[in-house]
């Protein structure tokens, strides 16, 4: 039995047979006349305009139809073709031709700063194999029905032409934004991403966990009936889960639990009605920090924060500052090589190392309060100084505005409480609102890495973690101040019920657990 | 340029289809002076890689230039929603 890790992208679970997939096998093709090479490459480029065409007909929702869309309008512009055609003119054959102009294309997507134009280099890459599977008569093997499926990368007209019933994806290089993660999403199909394909020869059988981020492979006898009772399980809790999704959470006995969501980036609200939702209780702003080689200006967060809050249409949404370092890093702002990075500079220790960095971000968030329910929240206080010193830069800021006559509000400021230290002592700290990270205060508390998948059995929310956290509620209810818990905890159903017993009457969870959550609280 | 991640795929799709329906030659630029893309080829409209907020500047000329570009800013402006 062998565990490897990766990240999830669509959750679910899945159990099949593992399916390996090849790269396209490059077969150099025999060269004809340089009026055949024209043919065959006309030929082939309007075989695969059909085909997609004949997937678009097919395709089962909005995101599928605008992804061969996209595809299909790029091999009827001329343009495309063109530098290929024209090596064609030099002496190329049909395939060489059209793979090094497909490929400069490819090159140019590639190499963009943007992660969303990166992304797209996979449709190129779809439709440059496309069309050169048909210069070469060759088809992709199909992919079998109920499979776990392995790949390096997949085109996504390819996943459209798979019956993924049952089945699951695991890809090593797709991200979060790719095209082929979209679609998964969208059919339901679990996926996971960042697994070495590499890795995986040999095996037959994978457990494909997309809700821990886990891949088994040849399983033992227990932990395989295991996974089919979770799974089981899994399958009737959604149908049933799914009737809770536009209520209102409340207990059995009909008291009301606010339930609100984790954003880690803009879109991941995208198709969540706001009705369904008590509020924003955690916007990590780590992704506007990502993948880019300056930081964001002030008017760029303004407008990001200013959409979130839009979308939430009065309803609260805290927004956390940088929470970078530990398992974050950010080139040019965390450090590199500290030796315990959990232990480390991270988070706000980092944020007032670089104020200046966190000014920008303060101006933007006060901006962004005005006329609405912003709250502003800190990551990884230790100290109330640190808490006191993120205050004084935040009314330096809404005063600098203000001078220069730039509209701005004070947010109510709260904390994390994630640290023991501060966890033990919350009444040293003059908080708006505390939000429990679960994530780090259980891996502090049990002094055992999140990351390490060998100790998952020492690092869980035990007497100690519970006690702390009933501690802080206790705390928050004598001095009327609100207390919610934003790890990952509270989207697992099954720990719903310990925390509404140590007094939590708002929880934050990941928007895919939203309708499990709800449902689990009626049962309380 | 007000759509969320810029003008990607989909809405690049939108743009140049819209655009296709037009006789006129269409170009936009990124400033008033150029330089300009066709607007009828993704494949030029993508390799611009506009980002999100950029100002865009359309120039047309033909018969239904003066429509054309009315359509096309008003693609933009309902950040290519299709027509209700």
């Amino acid at each position: 039995m062998v565990l490897l890790k990766g990240t999830p992208v669509a959750p679910g679970l899945a159990v099949g047979p593992l399916v390996c997939l090849a790269g396209v096998v490059q077969v150099a093709r025999a060269r004809g006349s340089r009026g055949d090479e024209r043919d065959a490459l006309a030929a082939a480029i309007g075989a695969a305009r059909e085909e997609l065409a004949a997937i678009a007909a097919r395709a089962g929702n909005a995101d599928e139809e605008g992804i061969v869309a996209f595809q299909i309008e790029l091999l009827e512009d001329a343009e495309l073709a063109g530098p290929a055609y024209a090596a064609i003119d030099a002496g190329e054959a049909a395939d060489t031709a059209w793979r090094a102009a497909m490929g400069l294309q490819i090159d140019d997507y590639q190499s963009s700063d943007s992660e969303y134009f990166r992304a797209r280099a996979a449709d190129l890459r779809d439709l440059c194999d496309r069309v050169l599977g048909r210069l070469s008569g060759d088809t992709a093997e199909a992919i079998p029905q109920g499979a776990i499926v392995a790949a390096d990368d997949l085109a996504p007209s390819r996943f459209l032409a798979t019956d993924w019933s049952n089945g699951g994806l695991v890809l090593h290089r797709a991200g979060a934004t790719s095209h082929v993660a979209i679609l998964a999403r969208a059919r339901g199909v679990p996926m996971l991403v960042g697994v070495d394909s590499a890795q995986l020869g040999g095996h037959s059988q994978a457990l494909l966990d997309a809700q821990n981020g886990t891949l088994i492979l040849d399983p033992d006898p227990d932990t395989r009936q295991a996974f089919d009772r979770r799974r089981t399980t899994y399958a009737l809790q959604q149908v049933a889960d799914a009737r809770y999704l536009e209520k209102e959470a409340r207990t059995g006995s009909g008291e009301r639990v606010q339930v609100m969501i984790n954003v880690a980036r803009p879109d991941d609200v995208g198709t969540l009605d706001p009705a369904h939702v008590d509020g924003i209780g955690l916007v990590r702003t780590e992704f506007l920090f990502h993948d880019r080689d300056r930081l964001p200006d002030e008017e760029e967060q303004y407008r990001v924060y200013s959409r979130l809050l839009q979308w939430a249409a009065g309803k609260p949404v805290t927004i956390r500052t940088l929470d970078a370092g530990g398992d974050k890093p950010i080139p040019g702002l965390t450090r590199e090589r500290e030796s315990n990075p959990f232990l480390g500079v991270r988070g706000v220790r980092l944020s007032l190392r670089h104020p200046q960095v966190l000014s920008v971000q303060l101006r933007a968030l006060a901006r962004a309060a005005v006329d609405t329910n912003l709250k502003v929240m800190i990551p990884m206080v230790t100290l109330p100084e640190e808490l006191e010193r993120c205050r004084a830069l935040l009314v330096r800021a809404v005063a600098e505005l203000a001078a220069e006559g730039v509209p701005a509000a004070l947010p109510k400021l709260g904390m994390m409480v994630e640290v023991p230290a501060a966890a033990l002592a919350v009444e040293e700290f003059a908080a708006h609102f505390y939000s429990i990270g679960s994530n780090d205060l259980i891996q502090y508390l049990s002094a055992a890495s999140r990351d390490e998948p060998e100790l998952a059995s020492v690092a869980l929310p035990g007497t100690g973690f519970l006690r702390v956290v009933r501690s802080i509620c206790e705390h928050g209810s004598r001095e009327g101040r609100e207390v919610s818990l934003c790890g990952d905890l509270a989207s697992d159903p099954l720990q719903i019920r310990a925390l509404l017993d140590c007094g939590l009457r708002t929880l934050s969870v990941a928007p895919a657990a939203l309708a499990a959550v709800k449902a689990a609280i009626a049962k309380c | 340029m007000l759509h969320e991640v810029g003008l990607h795929a989909r809405p690049s799709v939108r743009l140049t289809q819209l655009a296709k329906s037009f006789a006129s030659r269409i170009e936009f630029g990124p400033s008033n002076e150029g330089p300009w893309t066709d607007v009828k080829s993704i494949v030029k409209v993508m390799k611009t890689k506009t980002p999100k907020d950029a100002l865009l500047y359309f120039r047309a000329e033909g018969a239904d230039a003066q429509a054309a570009v009315s359509a096309l800013i008003a693609l933009i402006e309902r950040d290519f929603e299709t027509e209700a």
